[in-house]
C-alpha cells in the first residue's frame, strides 16, 4: 500500500514542477511592471522599488524561478498588498467553505443521480428512461449561475424559506450545493444508467432475479458495490472541475470560498493573489488525483495490484 | 464536461462491427459509409432534435442583423419607465410586439440582444473550440504515435495543464491579458485542448499497433506519412464528435466568464453578460435573466444532443466513453 | 422609582447639560440636537453595516473613499471636528486656536486626558509627529496638498528640511501652526481625516501594516479585521467625549452585493447600508410605507463628472474636451438614477457657495459636438476608454456615456474596476477618462476652494493625487491663492464665479449631475439628527438604537 502511495507521489513530482513552471512563467510575462501591480495603490516609488527588490526582479530568470520554488515548497505563495495579507493565509482561510461546498455539491449529485440513473435504467426503453436523461441533459446544460439565481429567487426570496446568500446560518449551504450539485448529476445519472444496465444484463443477476430476488436486493447487492468504483473515478474528476467551477456558484450566492475570492481578486487586479490560487488549487488537483487512487487502490483491491506494476 | 470511463452499453447495433474498428479508412468517395452514418442519425429522434435546434441557432447567429427588431446597443429613451426601471415585455403591457422580451436596465430592447448574443456564442464556441481540437489532436496523435521521449514530454505537459482548474485558469488569463473577443477565444482554446488530448492520445496508442499501420510502414511509408495518411483519418469520429461536444462546453465558458465580468465587454451583448447585468434586478426585473439563461441552456443543450448523437452513429460500441 | 426610569432620567439630564455646555471646558460635548423619534438617544446596541468593496485602509492618512472615510472616524479624532452640521467644533484641542492678527498663526491647546487605546496619553508632539507624517513624500498621503500651505512645508516635501518649520510643540500641550499667507479654509482643513492623530510608536511599529491595525483616540477601537469579510469595531470606555459613543460595537461586513444587502435589512440582519440601495428596487421601496423610517436622502453637495485627463491626447485639445462636453445626454443619466439626482452644468454644486445660477454651461448637442471633432482634427472620432467603479449603477452610467459618444463617432472602451483600483490609475494619469460616480466629489468643507484645490490645483497634479484632470493653469492658481487669503466674503464669492467660469471654458471635466445621498437603515437605527453627516459621511458615534 505504501510503496504504491509512494509510487504515485513521485509520479506526480514533475507534474507539481510543471504547475510551477507555468505559474512562474505567467508572472514573469506579465504585461506589466510586476512590482507596481504587486504594490497596489497608494504605494510609494520606494515601497514599488523595495518590492521590485524583494521579489528579486532585478535577478536573472533562473534565480528568481528558484526563490519562487523555494518560497512555494514552504508555502509561501506572496503577498497581497491589496488586502494586506499573506496569499496562503488567505486561501487557507476560506478553502474550507470551498472544500465544503464541494463535499456537499458531490453529495447532492450522488443524491439526485444515482436514483435517477437506476431507474432509468430499470425503465430501460420506456418514456421514464428517455424522459430521466433529457432532463439529466438539461441539467448540464443550464448554466450554474442562471440555476443559482433562479433557485435565490424561489427559495430565498418568493418563499423566503433559505437565507439570501452568505454562510451565516447551517441552512445556507443548502442552496449552492443543490446548484453546484444539480448540473453535474447527470453526468451520475448516465454513468449509472450504463453501469446498471451492465449489472444487470449478467447471467447472475438473471439467474438470482428468476430465482425470485427483488430488483431492489439485486440494485443493493450487485448493483451500487459494482458501481463504486466509476463513481469514485467520476468523483475524483469532478474535484477539479468543482474547484474551478464553484467559482461562480460562489459568485451568485456570496459564498465566501476561494472562488468569490479569485472572482475580488479579479476585480481588483491582485496579481498575487489570482496566480497564488492558480497555483494552489492545481496543487490540491493533483493531490486529490492521489487520493482517489489510494481510495480506489483500498476499495478495489485489483486495481491497486495492477497498478502496482506500472 | 467531465469525461466519463464507463462500460459500454449493451445495446448493439444490428450492423455487428462499425467500420471504423476494421480500419478501413473513410475514403470520401465510399458513399456508403456515410449512408450508414447519416440513417443512424436520422432514426435517433434526439439526434434529429439537436441539430435541427444547432440549425436554428447558427440562422439566428447569421440573420441577426435581419432578425432583430431594434439595434442590441441602442438604449431607448422610452425603454424604461419614466423612474428608470427596465420594462417587461410590451405584449403584456401594451400589447404591442415593439419589446417583445422586455428591456435592460439601461432601456435596450431584450430580444434583439439576444438574437445578437447568439454571434458572439457561437463565434466564440466554434473558434475556441477548432482551437482546442486542433491542439489536442496534434498533441495527442503526435505523443501516441512517436513515443519515446516526444510521448513522455507532451503527455506529462498535458497532465501539469489538467491540473489547473480549467475556469480559474481561464480567469486568471483573461484578467491579465485583458478581455476581447480574440483573447477570450484564444484563452479558452488553451484551456480546453488537454481533455481532447487524452482522448486522442489513448485512441492513437490503441491504433498504433494495427495490423494496417504495420503493412503501411512495411510498404515504405515514413512516420509521418503514416499518421498523416492513416491514422489520423481513423480519429475523424473523435474529431467530430468532439468537435460539436466541445463547442457546448465552450459556450458555457464564454457565459462563465462574461457573467464573472471578463467576457466580451459592452456594449457587445453576450448572453452570460446580459445575466451579470441583470443580476441586481432579479426579484424586479426577472425578463433580464431568464431570457439569456435560457437562451445558453438551449444553446448547450442542443449541441449535447446533437453531439451524443454523432457519438452513437459513428460508433455505438464507444457510447459512454466520450 | 425602577431602575429602568432613573437610568432615563440620568440619560436625559446628562444629555441635557451636555447640551447646554458647548463651551470650551474639557468634558463639553458640541451642541447636540435630540433626534425626533420619541425620547432621547438610548445607549447600548449593535449595528452591522455592510459594503460591497473591501475597505482599502484605515490609515487616516491614506483613506480617502466612501468605504474608509467614516471608518476612519470609528477609530481617531482631530484637533478640529464638525458638529451635527458644518460648524466647526474643537475637539482634541481644548478650544478654537488663537489667531494672530496676521492670520498666519494658529495656536491650539489641546485637552487633558485624551488617550490613545495602547494607554498613551496624547501630547502636542503626536500633533506635529501625524501632520509631518502627512506631508512625507513617503507617506503617500493624498491629503498632503491640503497643508503645504504651512510654512516650511514646501522645503520639507522637496527635502532640504527634515523637518517642517511652521509646525511647532509649544509645550506638551500647545501646537502651533504657522502658515505662509493667510488660509480662510485652514480650521477646516484641520478638520479633515488627514488631520486625525496617529501614535509614532504604533506606526512605526506597524509599518506599512498601520492602515490594518489602526490605534487612535476614538470613540471606538478596532478589535478584528478578517480580510473581505468583517471588521469589528468595539466602544472605547475611555473615551475622552463624555456621553460618545452611543453604540457598544459597529460591524462592517464587506463583500456584499447592494441588492441582497437591501433583503437582509428587510429582514433586520443589518442596520445600515454603505452602499446606496440599488436601482432595481427604488420603486417599490420609495412606494412602500414600510420604507418612510428607513431611508435618509441628504442632498450631498456633490458633482459627479467625467474627469478629462488633459495631460493625455487627443484630450489636450480644448475643442475636443467641449466636445465631450455637448455629447454626453445628462437628462438620460438621472432617469437611470430613477431621478435621484439632477443635472449639473458647473463645477459647483447648488448648495455650495460661490454656485452661479446664472450659467447655463454646455447644452446637449451631439451636432455640435461632432463639428467641435472636426475642428480639432477628428471628423471620424478616435478611440478612448474610461474607467467606472463596478458597484452598480456605476456600470450602466458608463454604458450610457458609451451610447452618448458613439453617436458622435468616439468609440469608448469601458474599463469596470474596484473603486481602489480606479482611484490609483486616475491619480496616476493613467487612464483618458474617469467616471467620478461613486467616488467624487463631495464637499470636505463648505468652501469652493474645496472644489478647486484638491482636484484641479496645480499643487494636487502630483502622482497619486486626486487631480484627476491632470490639470495646472499658473494663472487660475495664482488667482485662487489670492482668494484664500480674502476676507470680504461677497467679493471672494464673485471672484469664485469667474474662477469656475474659466475652468469650464477650459473643459476640464464633463459635470454631468449633482447626486444625491440615499441611505437605507434600519428603523431603530437613529442619529443626532441624522445618520448621515455632511463631512463625515456617517457620524457613527452619535448613531443610536431604539428598542
Amino acid at each position: 500500500m505504501w510503496i504504491f502511495l509512494a509510487r504515485r507521489l513521485v509520479q506526480t513530482l514533475p507534474v507539481l514542477l510543471g504547475v510551477s513552471v507555468i505559474t512562474f512563467l505567467l508572472i514573469y510575462y506579465l504585461p506589466a511592471d510586476p512590482a507596481r501591480m504587486y504594490a497596489g495603490p497608494s504605494a510609494t516609488v520606494e515601497t514599488v522599488a523595495r518590492i521590485r527588490h524583494e521579489l528579486g526582479l532585478d535577478q536573472p530568470l533562473w534565480v528568481q524561478y528558484t526563490t519562487y520554488l523555494a518560497r512555494a515548497a514552504r508555502g509561501d505563495l506572496g503577498f497581497s498588498y491589496r488586502k494586506q495579507i499573506a496569499v496562503t493565509e488567505l486561501i487557507l482561510s476560506r478553502m474550507p467553505y470551498t472544500l465544503a461546498l464541494t463535499l456537499a455539491g458531490i453529495f447532492v449529485e450522488l443524491l439526485i443521480g444515482l436514483p435517477v440513473g437506476i431507474a432509468s435504467a430499470v425503465a430501460r426503453g420506456k418514456w421514464a428512461d428517455r424522459v430521466g436523461m433529457f432532463i439529466a441533459l438539461i441539467g448540464i446544460s443550464a448554466p450554474p449561475f442562471w440555476l443559482g439565481l433562479l433557485l435565490l429567487y424561489w427559495f430565498g426570496f418568493r418563499l423566503p424559506i433559505l437565507p439570501l446568500g452568505g454562510a451565516d446560518e447551517a441552512t445556507s449551504i443548502v442552496l449552492p450545493a443543490l446548484t453546484a450539485g444539480l448540473g453535474g448529476a447527470a453526468w451520475y445519472a448516465r454513468m449509472m444508467r450504463s453501469s446498471t444496465l451492465d449489472i444487470l444484463s449478467t447471467d447472475y443477476v438473471r439467474t438470482a432475479r428468476a430465482k425470485g430476488r427483488s430488483m431492489f436486493g439485486v440494485i443493493v447487492r450487485h448493483v451500487l458495490p459494482n458501481a463504486l468504483n466509476p463513481i469514485i473515478t467520476m468523483a475524483g474528476m469532478d474535484i477539479p472541475w468543482f474547484i474551478g467551477g464553484v467559482v461562480l456558484v460562489e459568485r451568485v450566492f456570496n459564498w465566501p470560498g476561494v472562488g468569490r475570492m479569485a472572482v475580488e481578486a479579479i476585480e481588483t487586479v491582485d496579481v498575487p493573489l489570482i496566480l497564488g490560487t492558480v497555483i494552489f488549487t492545481a496543487v490540491m488537483v493533483v493531490v486529490s488525483g492521489i487520493l482517489i487512487d489510494v481510495v480506489q487502490g483500498l476499495v478495489d483491491p485489483r486495481i491497486r495490484h495492477s497498478r502496482q506494476g506500472q | 464536461m467531465a469525461v466519463t470511463q464507463s462500460e459500454s452499453d449493451q445495446v448493439k447495433s444490428p450492423e455487428i462491427v462499425t467500420l471504423a474498428q476494421e480500419g478501413l479508412a473513410p475514403a470520401t468517395s465510399e458513399v456508403g459509409y456515410f449512408a450508414v452514418i447519416w440513417r443512424r442519425l436520422r432514426r435517433d429522434g434526439a439526434a434529429m432534435l439537436g441539430a435541427a435546434l444547432v440549425a436554428l441557432i447558427a440562422l439566428v447567429g447569421l440573420l441577426a442583423p435581419l432578425l432583430a427588431p431594434h439595434d442590441p446597443t441602442e438604449q431607448f429613451r422610452d425603454g424604461l419607465t419614466p423612474d428608470g426601471q427596465p420594462m417587461p415585455s410590451t405584449l403584456l403591457t401594451e400589447g404591442s410586439t415593439r419589446y417583445l422580451f422586455g428591456t435592460d436596465s439601461n432601456g435596450r430592447d431584450l430580444l434583439s440582444r439576444i438574437l445578437y448574443g447568439a454571434q458572439v456564442s457561437l463565434l466564440v464556441g466554434v473558434l475556441a473550440n477548432t482551437l482546442a481540437v486542433a491542439l489536442g489532436v496534434m498533441v495527442g496523435s503526435v505523443a501516441g504515435y512517436f513515443g519515446g521521449w516526444l510521448e513522455i514530454l507532451l503527455m506529462r505537459f498535458t497532465d501539469i495543464m489538467m491540473a489547473f482548474p480549467t475556469l480559474l485558469l481561464a480567469m486568471a488569463l483573461v484578467a491579465i491579458l485583458k478581455p476581447s473577443l480574440w483573447i477570450i477565444i484564444v484563452v479558452i482554446g488553451l484551456v480546453y485542448w488537454t481533455w481532447i488530448a487524452r482522448v486522442v492520445y489513448g485512441q492513437v496508442l490503441a491504433l498504433r499497433d494495427r495490423d494496417f499501420v504495420t503493412a503501411s510502414r512495411a510498404l515504405g511509408s515514413s512516420r509521418r506519412a503514416t499518421l498523416f495518411r492513416h491514422i489520423l483519418p481513423q480519429l475523424v469520429p473523435t474529431i467530430i464528435v468532439w468537435g460539436t461536444l466541445g463547442i457546448a462546453t465552450n459556450v458555457m465558458l464564454e457565459a462563465s466568464l462574461s457573467y464573472l465580468g471578463i467576457g466580451v465587454q459592452p456594449p457587445t451583448p453576450s448572453w452570460g453578460g446580459m445575466i451579470q447585468q441583470g443580476q441586481s434586478y432579479y426579484r424586479t426585473a426577472p425578463w433580464m435573466v431568464i431570457f439569456p439563461g435560457l437562451a445558453i441552456m438551449i444553446t448547450v443543450f442542443a449541441f449535447n444532443l446533437l453531439g451524443d448523437g454523432l457519438r452513437d452513429a459513428l460508433d455505438p460500441t464507444q457510447r459512454g466513453r466520450a | 422609582m425602577s431602575k429602568k426610569v432613573v437610568l432615563s432620567l440620568f440619560i436625559v439630564i446628562t444629555t441635557a447639560l451636555a447640551a447646554c455646555g458647548g463651551g470650551p471646558t474639557p468634558t463639553a460635548a458640541p451642541a447636540a440636537t435630540q433626534a425626533t423619534t420619541g425620547g432621547g438617544p438610548e445607549k447600548g446596541g449593535e449595528i452591522t453595516v455592510v459594503y460591497k468593496d473591501d475597505l482599502a485602509t484605515l490609515d487616516p492618512a491614506i483613506g480617502y473613499d466612501w468605504t474608509n472615510w467614516p471608518a476612519i472616524k470609528l477609530v481617531f479624532d482631530g484637533l478640529l471636528d464638525y458638529d451635527s452640521g458644518t460648524t466647526i467644533q474643537p475637539r482634541i484641542a481644548a478650544a478654537l486656536p488663537e489667531v494672530s492678527a496676521d492670520g498666519l498663526t494658529y495656536t491650539f491647546k489641546l485637552r487633558q486626558g485624551v488617550k490613545f487605546s495602547n494607554g498613551r496619553e496624547l501630547t502636542a508632539d503626536d500633533i506635529v509627529y501625524t501632520m509631518t507624517r502627512v506631508l512625507d513624500p513617503t507617506t503617500g498621503s493624498p491629503g498632503a496638498g491640503f497643508f503645504v500651505g504651512i510654512k516650511g512645508a514646501q522645503e520639507f516635501i522637496d527635502g532640504s528640511a527634515t523637518a517642517v518649520e511652521g509646525i511647532k510643540a509649544v509645550d506638551s500641550s500647545t501646537v502651533q501652526f504657522t502658515l505662509t499667507s493667510p488660509d480662510v479654509t485652514f480650521l477646516n482643513k484641520m478638520a479633515l481625516n488627514f488631520a486625525f492623530i496617529v501614535p509614532k510608536e504604533e506606526v512605526e511599529k506597524a509599518g506599512e501594516n498601520f492602515g490594518h491595525a489602526p490605534v487612535g483616540t476614538g470613540p471606538f477601537i478596532l478589535k478584528e479585521w478578517v480580510s473581505g469579510q468583517h471588521l469589528v469595531f468595539d466602544r472605547n470606555p475611555n473615551y475622552f467625549f463624555e456621553g460618545r459613543p452611543f453604540l457598544d460595537k459597529v460591524t462592517i461586513e464587506v463583500g456584499v452585493e447592494p441588492d441582497v444587502a437591501l433583503l437582509r435589512l428587510e429582514k433586520g440582519e443589518i442596520q445600515l447600508m454603505g452602499d446606496p440601495p440599488p436601482g432595481a428596487d427604488w420603486t417599490r421601496i420609495s412606494a412602500d410605507p414600510a420604507w418612510t423610517d428607513r431611508i435618509e436622502v441628504e442632498a450631498t453637495v456633490n458633482t459627479t463628472y467625467i474627469a478629462i485627463n488633459t495631460g493625455m491626447p487627443p484630450f489636450d485639445n480644448v475643442k475636443v474636451r467641449q466636445a465631450l462636453n455637448h455629447a454626453i445626454d445628462k437628462q438620460r443619466i438621472v432617469q437611470l438614477l430613477n431621478g435621484r439626482a439632477t443635472v449639473a452644468n458647473q463645477i459647483l454644486p447648488p448648495l455650495m457657495p460661490g454656485y452661479d445660477a446664472s450659467y447655463t454651461g454646455y447644452d446637449y448637442n451631439p451636432d455640435k459636438a461632432k463639428s467641435l471633432l472636426a475642428e480639432a482634427g477628428f471628423p471620424n472620432g478616435f478611440e478612448t476608454s474610461i474607467e467606472c467603479i463596478s458597484v452598480d449603477p456605476q456600470p450602466k452610467l458608463c454604458e450610457s456615456f458609451q451610447q452618448d459618444l458613439d453617436k458622435v463617432g468616439i468609440k469608448l472602451t469601458i474599463n469596470t474596476l474596484a473603486a481602489p483600483n480606479v482611484i490609483d490609475d486616475a491619480g496616476n494619469g493613467k487612464t483618458p477618462l474617469v467616471w467620478s460616480g461613486g467616488l467624487a466629489w463631495t464637499q470636505d468643507y463648505p468652501d469652493p476652494d474645496d472644489f478647486y484645490s484638491p482636484i484641479l490645483g496645480c499643487d494636487s497634479n502630483v502622482p497619486g493625487g486626486w487631480n484627476w484632470s491632470r490639470y495646472c493653469n499658473e494663472t487660475v492658481h495664482d488667482k485662487s491663492k489670492e482668494l484664500l487669503s480674502m476676507t470680504d466674503r461677497e467679493a471672494r464669492m464673485a471672484a469664485y464665479k469667474d474662477l469656475f467660469k474659466a475652468l469650464m471654458d477650459d473643459a476640464v471635466w464633463v459635470p454631468v449631475i449633482n447626486g444625491q445621498y440615499t441611505v437605507a437603515h434600519s428603523e431603530k437605527l437613529h442619529g443626532q439628527p441624522t445618520l448621515t453627516h455632511p463631512e463625515h459621511l456617517f457620524s457613527y458615534e452619535t448613531m443610536w438604537l431604539s428598542k
